[in-house]
């Protein structure tokens, strides 16, 4: 696999290119398992009308790099893929992707997890929700941390 | 020495994207919260003690008793909320 394992970026993305270019002339894959995030129209409660992510530029990049290579030490996985995006998001529009393969299902499922659950507490993304009541800085969830807690990592984030 | 303060997200707003700030030889990311916190206003609301914050040091998480050094580049946030 060529080309970049990271990006973060304004625009959209198209996870079928992205799978179809990850695994493109890897024979050995055998399983692409892949996670967008998408923007809800209501959280804890109230509505959302769109919303603002912000994210730290060269350490957002670096700090999923790190993850990608912890993921494959961890896991037999052949080729990784993120995308997230910052800026202006509206309802239903996708945030992030993340896409793995490997030889076999369970790798690439279980990478897929691993690194979700890695990048929604460690890497410097800040979303900000505009609401019919006003514009509000989206609340950490303690669950986050004990999903990554699962894999035997304690980095709390809130 | 100097080093580079950063904010983002919630403490950007508060208090601006960074500054330059000189500090001591040798000291910790933690003192030199301490000596934002000693500015009172809006960067001792902010960067309170007992708030969630989180330190960068040159682009990767750290903890406070990281040491600082001469150019270092150190950014304070709240927890992340992407994914």
């Amino acid at each position: 696999m060529a080309g970049p394992r990271v990006t973060v970026q304004t625009a959209d993305f198209d996870l079928a290119a992205e799978a179809a270019a990850l695994r493109a002339g890897d024979g050995g894959v055998g399983a692409v398992a892949a996670f967008i995030g998408t923007v809800r129209d209501r959280n804890d409660g109230h509505g959302i009308d769109s919303m603002e992510l912000e994210h730290y530029p060269g350490m957002t990049e670096r700090a999923i790099e790190a993850m990608i290579d912890e993921a494959q030490r961890r896991f037999a996985i052949r080729g990784a893929r993120v995308i997230h995006r910052v800026g202006l998001l509206q309802r239903q529009d996708q945030i992030m992707m993340v896409a793995v393969t490997s030889a076999h299902r369970g790798e690439a499922f279980q990478a897929c997890e691993f690194l979700m659950d890695y990048l929604k507490t460690q890497a410097p993304f800040w979303k900000k929700e505009r609401t019919p009541q006003g514009a509000q800085w989206v609340d950490a969830r303690v669950s986050d941390d004990a999903a990554l807690a699962k894999w035997g990592i304690e980095k709390r984030n809130t | 020495m100097k080093v580079r303060v950063r904010f983002f997200a919630s403490i950007r707003e508060a208090l601006g994207a960074g500054e330059g700030i000189d500090v001591d030889a040798g000291a910790t990311v933690g003192a030199v919260r301490d000596a934002l916190i000693a500015r009172g206003g809006a960067h001792a609301a902010v960067l309170a003690r007992g708030r969630a914050l989180r330190c960068a040091l040159d682009q990767v998480l750290c903890e406070e008793t990281a040491t600082v050094a001469d150019g270092s580049e150190l950014a304070f946030f709240p927890p992340v909320t992407g994914g």
